[in-house]
C-alpha cells in the first residue's frame, strides 16, 4: 500500500482500513519535518493548494496551509464572504474557476453536507473535505488517530468515549467510521436531542448517560456544543448540559488511569469539558492540533503525488 | 373511424377484461363487439393482438408549472410528457406564479391547454389566496372556471382552524379537498427521512411523524365534519394504518401514493443524489412495504406521479438547497406495472383501478370503456421490456432516479377524444 484509491478525501467512510494506516504512517514521517529546524520539504512543489471555506475556521484553515507551504506548495485562500459567492455564483462555478488557476487541491469547508461531493463531480483536480455540515471532517478525525496512536501505540482494541453533540457534529462521524475500521470500540453519550437516529446501526454503543461511556475508556472525546442549539430547545441550559452531560474529573475518575482527553476545539470551557480536565496532564488537546498539521501534509502529499 | 382489433379491454369500471373489437368515431366509443368481427377499408386499424386497453389513464397530482415557471415545464411539454406515459387527463396543482387563486388564472390555464395541451388539463384551485394559509379562496368561481379540486400543495395548511373551514365550504360546492400532510414544525427544517441514511450522509432529518401528525388531523376533522377528504402522496406507515381505520369507521376519505413511495427507499439518496429528493422524503423498507400494502387492500385509492419539473440548476447544488420532486409522468406505468403487477402485489385491474378509475370517481371526470362514451383509451403492451432513458423524455426536465432501470409493459398509444 504505497498510494490512495481515490484522488478526493471526501469522508472516512469511503477509506478502507488500509489506506487510513498509510495516512497516519506517512503523517508519523511528516511530523518529523514538522519538528525538525528546517521545516521546507519539497514533497509539494510545483503543486497548488487553494482552501476554499464557507464557513470560519482557524486551525483547520491555517494548519492546511501551514501543511502546504511546509511542503514548497504554492497556497492560497478564499472565503466565500469575500468571493463571488455573495454575487449568486454555485459551488460548481466557484470551484471550477478555482481550478482553472491551476490548482492541484482545493481544501474545502461548507456548511452543507455533501457540498464537496458534489464539486468532486464536476472537477479534475483533487477535493479534500475540511468539513461538510453535519457530515464528516476526515482530517480531524486522522489528527485524532495519530494523537492517540501517539499515546497508544494502537488503536486496535481501545476503548473510545465520544460525548455531546453527536447529531451535529461532522467530527463525532468521521471519528466513528475511523476508529471503527482500526479496531477500535467506540462508545456514545449525548442527550438523547443531541443523537441522530439510529447511531448504533454504525457499529458504536450507545451509554445510558456520561459515566457509562468514560467507563474503562482509554480515551475521552469531547464535542463542541454549538450555543445556538439552546434557542432550539435541545437542551434546557448550560448549567443544566454541564451538570449531566459534560466531562468533569468525577466523571473522568470512572476512565481507565492512563486516560488521555480529547477535544476538536474550539472548547467551550466549563461545558462539555471542565477547565481542569482540560488544563490536565493527560488532555492532549494541544498536541492534536500539531497532529493537524502533520496530518494534513500527509494528506496532501498522498493526494498530489499519485 | 378508429378499430382497436382483437385487443384485451381491461375496464374495472364496467366490469370488463375481454378480448375484443373496439370501434370509435369521433371523439366516442360507438361498439365494443366480438374479437375479429369488425373491419372497415376507411377506418384505421390498429392490431391488437397482444395489447391490452384501458379508460385513459388519470393523474391526479402533478405540476405543469404554467404560467409563470415554464423554465421547469409548460403546459404543451408538460401533456406530451403525459401523453407518452399513457395519461389521457391530468390534474395539476396550483403553485404556480402566480398561483392558481382566482377563475382568472384557472381560464387562462384551460384554454391554453386546449390551444397546446395533448391531453385533458384539469386544474386544481388554491385552498388558501396565495397558498397563504390565512383566507380561503374564492373556489365556487373557480369551480365555474373549471377546476376539479382545491389544495395547497407543497405547503400545508397549517392552521388547524382554516383547515376546517375548508373542508366545510369546498363540501358545499362538491370540490374534493386535497391535503398536503405536513406539520412544518416537526419537519424543523428537514428535508430527508429521519432515520440511519440521514444519520450517515449528516442529513436533516424529516420524521415520519410530521406527515402522519397532519394526516391524524385531517381524518379527525372529516369525521367531526363528516366530509370527505383526499390525502396527498401517502409515505409513512402509520399514515396508512390510521387511514385503514378511518375507513373502516365510515371516514369519508380517500388517499394516494406515488410510484417513488413503493419502488424506492431513503437508500436510494445514495451519495447525496438530489434526484431522490422529494416531499414528503423517501422512506423506510417498513414503510414502502406498508405502502403496497395499503394499496393491495385498497386502503389507498389512487397512484398519482406527482410529476414535479425542475431545472439541472436547480437539482445540481448542494443538497440541502436542491428542490424537491422528480418527474414522474413516463415512468409511473412502468414502475406501477413492473412493481406491483408482475410481482403478484396487485391484478392488472386493480392497477386501473388506482391509475384511472378512483382518481377519475374523486374528481368527477375520467371515462368507461363502454359504447357511447368518450373514447380516452390508454394501450399497453404489457410484454415489452425496456431500459428507462431520461434523457429521452420528453419533459422538459430530466430530474429522476430511474435513468438505466429495466422496466416492462410500455404504452404504446394514448387516445384522446378519440385520436391516436
Amino acid at each position: 500500500m504505497s498510494s490512495l484509491t481515490s484522488k478526493h478525501l471526501l469522508g472516512l467512510r469511503d477509506v478502507p482500513a488500509e489506506e487510513i494506516q498509510l495516512i497516519l504512517d506517512t503523517a508519523k514521517e511528516m511530523r518529523k519535518i514538522l519538528d525538525s529546524d528546517n521545516k521546507k520539504a519539497s514533497h509539494l512543489q510545483g503543486k497548488s493548494v487553494v482552501t476554499l471555506f464557507y464557513e470560519n475556521s482557524t486551525r483547520t484553515r491555517l494548519s492546511f496551509e501551514m501543511a502546504s507551504k511546509y511542503l514548497g506548495a504554492t497556497a492560497a485562500n478564499i472565503s466565500a464572504s469575500a468571493s463571488s459567492v455573495t454575487k449568486g455564483e454555485t459551488l460548481i462555478d466557484t470551484g471550477r474557476t478555482i481550478e482553472q488557476m491551476g490548482t492541484d487541491v482545493i481544501v474545502m469547508r461548507h456548511s452543507m453536507s455533501g457540498a464537496p461531493h458534489l464539486l468532486s463531480q464536476y472537477v479534475n483536480c483533487s477535493v479534500v473535505n475540511a468539513g461538510d455540515g453535519m457530515n464528516e471532517h476526515p482530517t480531524q478525525a486522522l489528527l485524532d488517530m495519530l494523537t492517540i496512536l501517539n499515546h497508544k501505540g494502537t488503536l486496535k482494541g481501545l476503548k473510545v468515549a465520544i460525548t455531546g453533540d453527536i447529531l451535529h457534529s461532522r467530527v463525532a462521524r468521521s471519528n466513528i467510521w475511523g476508529l471503527r475500521k482500526m479496531g477500535a470500540e467506540v462508545v456514545v453519550s449525548s442527550p438523547s436531542t443531541l443523537l441522530p437516529a439510529n447511531i448504533e446501526q454504525t457499529g458504536v454503543r450507545l451509554a445510558k448517560d456520561v459515566t457509562e461511556a468514560v467507563q474503562g475508556a482509554d480515551v475521552v472525546m469531547g464535542l463542541r456544543l454549538q450555543l445556538e442549539r439552546q434557542k432550539k430547545a435541545l437542551f434546557p441550559t448550560g448549567r443544566e448540559y454541564s451538570k449531566y452531560f459534560g466531562v468533569g474529573p468525577e466523571v473522568l475518575s470512572h476512565a481507565a488511569k492512563d486516560c488521555i482527553v480529547l477535544h476538536p476545539g474550539p472548547v467551550n470551557r466549563g461545558l462539555e469539558l471542565t477547565t481542569s480536565v482540560i488544563d490536565a496532564d493527560n488532555s492532549v488537546i494541544n498536541e492534536q492540533v500539531h497532529s493537524g498539521v502533520a496530518v494534513r501534509m500527509a494528506v496532501l502529499h498522498l493526494l498530489t503525488s499519485k | 373511424m378508429l378499430i382497436l382489433q382483437n385487443i384485451r379491454a381491461v375496464d374495472p369500471g364496467a366490469n370488463l377484461d375481454k378480448v375484443c373489437d373496439i370501434v370509435i368515431e369521433g371523439c366516442r366509443i360507438v361498439k365494443i363487439a366480438e374479437a375479429k368481427t369488425q373491419n372497415d377499408s376507411n377506418a384505421e386499424v390498429i392490431d391488437g393482438t397482444g395489447l391490452v386497453a384501458f379508460p385513459g389513464l388519470i393523474d391526479m397530482h402533478c405540476h405543469l408549472r404554467e404560467p409563470g415557471l415554464e423554465y421547469k415545464e409548460d403546459i404543451e411539454s408538460g401533456t406530451k410528457s403525459a401523453r407518452a406515459g399513457g395519461f389521457t387527463g391530468v390534474a395539476c396543482m396550483p403553485n404556480t406564479k402566480p398561483v392558481v387563486d382566482n377563475s382568472a388564472i384557472v381560464r387562462a390555464i384551460t384554454s391554453r391547454a386546449k390551444e397546446v395541451g395533448s391531453v385533458k388539463v384539469y386544474p386544481i384551485g388554491a385552498i388558501s389566496k396565495g397558498l397563504q394559509g390565512q383566507e380561503l379562496a374564492e373556489m365556487g368561481d373557480m369551480q365555474e372556471a373549471g377546476i376539479v379540486a382545491v389544495s395547497d400543495d407543497g405547503r400545508p395548511v397549517s392552521s388547524s382552524s382554516l383547515m376546517k373551514k375548508a373542508m366545510m365550504y369546498a363540501a358545499q360546492f362538491n370540490l374534493p379537498v386535497i391535503s398536503h400532510c405536513e406539520d412544518l414544525d416537526l419537519v424543523d427544517d428537514g428535508y430527508m427521512n429521519e432515520g440511519y441514511t440521514a444519520t450517515v450522509l449528516g442529513l436533516r432529518g424529516n420524521p415520519w411523524a410530521s406527515e402522519t401528525n397532519m394526516v391524524s388531523r385531517e381524518l379527525i376533522l372529516a369525521e367531526y365534519l363528516n366530509v370527505p377528504v383526499h390525502i396527498a402522496h401517502v409515505s409513512a406507515k402509520l399514515s396508512v394504518e390510521l387511514i385503514r381505520e378511518a375507513k373502516a369507521r365510515g371516514v369519508q376519505v380517500t388517499c394516494e401514493t406515488c410510484p417513488h413511495y413503493f419502488t424506492l427507499t431513503e437508500e436510494a439518496v445514495g451519495n447525496y443524489d438530489t434526484n431522490a429528493k422529494v416531499n414528503p422524503p423517501l422512506r423506510a423498507k417498513e414503510d414502502l412495504e406498508a405502502i403496497i400494502a395499503g394499496l393491495q387492500d385498497g386502503t389507498i385509492d389512487c397512484i398519482a406521479t406527482d410529476h414535479a419539473p425542475h431545472h439541472v440548476d436547480e437539482k445540481r447544488v448542494e443538497f440541502a438547497q436542491a428542490a424537491n420532486g422528480l418527474v414522474g409522468f413516463e415512468t409511473a406505468f412502468g414502475l406501477s406495472y413492473t412493481y406491483l403487477v408482475e410481482t403478484g402485489k396487485l391484478t392488472l385491474s386493480q392497477l386501473v383501478e388506482k391509475m384511472s378509475l378512483n382518481p377519475g370517481l374523486i374528481l368527477g371526470v375520467g371515462t368507461r370503456l363502454a359504447e357511447g362514451e368518450c373514447a380516452d383509451i390508454t394501450v399497453v403492451d404489457l410484454n415489452q421490456e425496456y431500459t428507462v432513458e431520461v434523457a429521452k423524455f420528453l419533459s422538459k426536465s430530466k430530474n429522476s432516479p430511474y435513468d438505466g432501470w429495466k422496466l416492462k409493459g410500455r404504452v404504446v398509444h394514448t387516445i384522446v377524444d378519440g385520436r391516436i
